[in-house]
């Protein structure tokens, strides 16, 4: 059975180019970077070249990048970093709706004593703007908010945020984990401090990432030890994945505008095909700001779990907000935030796609799903007077 | 991803006896769409000899809530109702081939349902809700639930707890509840009675002690969860506070507050309230 993969906001296939890219220097050059000969220091000019190409990518210098091992090293470093950096600061705001790795991380810091605002977002997953305003004095480390939600996709107003942010010279941190390679990121543009991205997401290996660092913004490291990454964060560069990411976001660049309308082409259709054979379905998020690549789908009357499932049974992957596939008994605390029901949380479906899926394979799912659906709503004790019209 | 057995497999994807009988002998119907999983047994029982003949189900749940649901319409099909109520939900898993920890109580609801309908069956009104104690807010589940299932399955944990009934598994406040509850079933010393307060506490010493309280009882407690809160001013015997933290715009909020207050009546004095300033 093929897969059919449509949970890329997880994890994403390694590009073929990226891999081949890696390959030499997971088998033959594996010296190094910080040794005195050349086998090893050579790897030092290739790391270098990365940098810039994941600085070409987001419009950021190649000296304002930092690697790290993955998205949430990142986005703890950030943080970290503004409260090491402005000690007399004891307050940070971020949303409700963040990825664990800063709100988990927002959470730990309020237990040791910082104060922690969660900005709330409405019913269509958008930012309350006039909480944002009153949320930050001068007593605000940093204000972290993500630049597009992993779950739905929705995207915030990250340019509005920071030209207010800005003005107030409050630090700033976006998580953009989920926007890089799916958004054009012009960061000499954009009112940013420091931006997080993760290389799983993007078609490169997982177990690495990068902090984006504005030139001038004070910086404090996580993990202390060696001299690597310019003192900004320690131990043996990841070469073979740091050169992949460079290649990933090369590849990114180049197809950006293209891919963006392939892959909301995909969406649009899926969506359509789904919200026309399935009765009682709705779509959660904003969907005029939106990744190009995510659809957040809630099917009443039926549980995720039992959805995923059904659809594995096709090799078809994809993701849900509900309590039962999180290994706690919490469904999403995402769609919480945006006060969807709680009967449509059980039932929602995220479905995420990049450049490797074809039109084929959304005809597939669109024929499969409500199939399912139906026959999960047979078994459900819920909605039978709906469904029988 | 849950590891699930064949049979757990098996049974969610070719699932047996579903739907409704016609004018059912019994219903039994538990869980709500709210908590996640729901199930509507209907059962048919032959009069005279208390055999039951024929079960059916609906399920709204997961993968497993599915397979324990046919599972348990399996297993009590030709037993009588007196045999059936001996069905365990460990039964039910076994007849699974187990189940994931975390999903015991997919088969717990089987065993619920089981019974309310032959209550129903029987004619046996269930106690009114108000006379059950509930001990999680956040999926409702009573004291007499969770002392049920300990003992039934010999949980020692608030976590096994947490897997039997998914009491504990929302916001947490009451795990030191279901603590004491466990404290109580498996320790053979009781749980050692409050110490004895002075009859009549000067103004000074009870401010004191709601300090007290205050800093070691319930800000821990709070912080744990990421809130927190202030102690404003106590006017007599009302407690003023601030909410801080993740507690600010917390849905459990009331909750939270009718917890301190309760928690400051049982140590200090029954005339205390709690105001948020």
């Amino acid at each position: 059975m093929k897969t059919i993969y449509f949970d890329n906001n997880a994890t994403t296939r390694i590009a073929p180019e990226v891999l081949e890219e890696m390959e030499p220097y997971l088998i033959d050059l594996y010296g190094n970077p910080s040794s005195m000969h050349t086998f090893g220091g050579q790897l030092h000019n290739k790391i270098e070249e990365a940098r810039a190409k994941v600085g070409g990518l987001i419009g950021a210098e190649p000296e304002e990048i930092v690697f790290m091992s993955c998205g949430t090293e990142s986005d703890n470093t950030a943080l970290k970093s503004a409260i090491e950096s402005y000690p007399q600061k004891r307050h940070i705001v971020t949303t409700r709706v963040e990825h664990p790795a800063v709100f988990n991380f927002a959470k730990h810091l309020a237990r040791k004593g910082y104060r922690a605002t969660f900005l709330p977002v409405d019913n269509r997953g958008r930012l309350d703007m006039d909480a944002f305003s009153k949320a930050f004095d001068d007593d605000t480390a940093v204000v972290s908010i993500m630049y597009a939600n992993n779950e739905t996709g929705v995207i915030f107003p990250i340019e509005e945020i920071g030209g207010i942010l800005r003005e107030r010279k409050i630090l700033f941190h976006t998580d953009a984990v989920q926007a890089v390679g799916k958004l054009p990121i012009d960061l000499k543009r954009l009112p940013i401090d420091m931006l997080s991205l993760s290389g799983h997401k993007l078609h490169a290996p997982k177990g690495i990432g990068a902090l984006y660092v504005r030139k001038g913004t004070r910086f404090y490291p996580y993990i202390i030890g060696g001299h690597q990454e310019n003192g900004r964060r320690a131990g043996t560069e990841n070469v073979g994945s740091i050169i992949g990411l460079g290649k990933a976001c090369e590849l990114a660049g180049k197809n950006l505008e293209k891919e963006t309308a392939y892959l909301s082409k995909l969406r649009n259709k899926l969506e359509r095909n789904l919200l026309k054979d399935c009765p009682d379905v709705r779509i959660n998020g904003d969907t005029e700001h939106r990744l190009p690549n995510t659809t957040n789908i809630s099917f009443e009357y039926v549980e995720g779990e039992a959805i995923l499932l059904r659809l594995n049974e096709y090799g078809i992957c994809a993701s849900s907000g509900s309590a039962c596939t999180s290994g706690s008994l919490e469904p999403s605390h995402v769609l919480r935030a945006m006060g969807i029901p709680f009967t449509a949380i059980h039932g929602s479906i995220r479905f995420s796609l990049s450049r490797y899926n074809t039109e084929a394979e959304i005809d597939k799912v669109s024929e499969i799903m409500p199939k399912i659906i139906k026959e999960l709503r047979e078994l459900s004790p819920f909605g039978k007077e709906k469904i029988k019209k | 991803m849950w590891d699930y057995t064949k049979k757990v497999k098996e049974l969610f994807l070719h699932p047996k006896n579903i739907g409704e009988i016609g004018n059912p002998d019994a219903i039994g119907e538990v869980g709500s769409m709210i908590c996640g999983d729901a199930l509507r047994l209907t059962l048919k029982i032959d009069e005279k000899s208390n055999k039951i003949t024929d079960a059916k189900f609906r399920t709204f749940g997961c993968a497993s809530a599915i397979a324990s649901s046919s599972a348990l319409t399996e297993v009590i099909k030709g037993k009588t109702i007196d045999e059936a109520l001996k069905i365990s939900n460990q039964d039910i898993a076994d007849y699974l081939g187990g189940l994931p920890k975390e999903k015991m109580h997919c088969s717990v609801m089987g065993r619920e349902a089981l019974e309310a309908a032959i209550a129903n069956y029987r004619g046996e009104k269930k106690a009114p809700e108000k006379e059950e104690k509930i001990i999680c807010e956040c999926f409702e589940v009573s004291e007499e639930k969770i002392r049920k299932v300990a003992i039934e399955n010999h949980l020692t944990t608030v976590e096994d707890i947490t897997n039997y009934t998914k009491a504990g598994g929302g916001c947490g406040s009451c795990i030191p509840e279901i603590e004491a509850i466990l404290k109580d079933i498996w320790f053979v010393k009781p749980v050692p009675e409050k110490p004895a307060m002075p009859k009549k506490l000067t103004n000074l010493q009870k401010i004191a002690l709601i300090q007290d309280i205050i800093e070691k009882e319930i800000r821990p407690r709070l912080q744990a969860d990421g809130g927190d809160l202030e102690l404003i001013d106590i006017e007599g015997n009302k407690v003023i506070i601030g909410l801080r933290a993740m507690c600010v715009g917390c849905l459990m909020g009331d909750v939270t507050i009718k917890g301190i207050e309760d928690k400051l009546k049982e140590l200090v004095s029954d005339d205390i309230t709690v105001e948020v300033g």
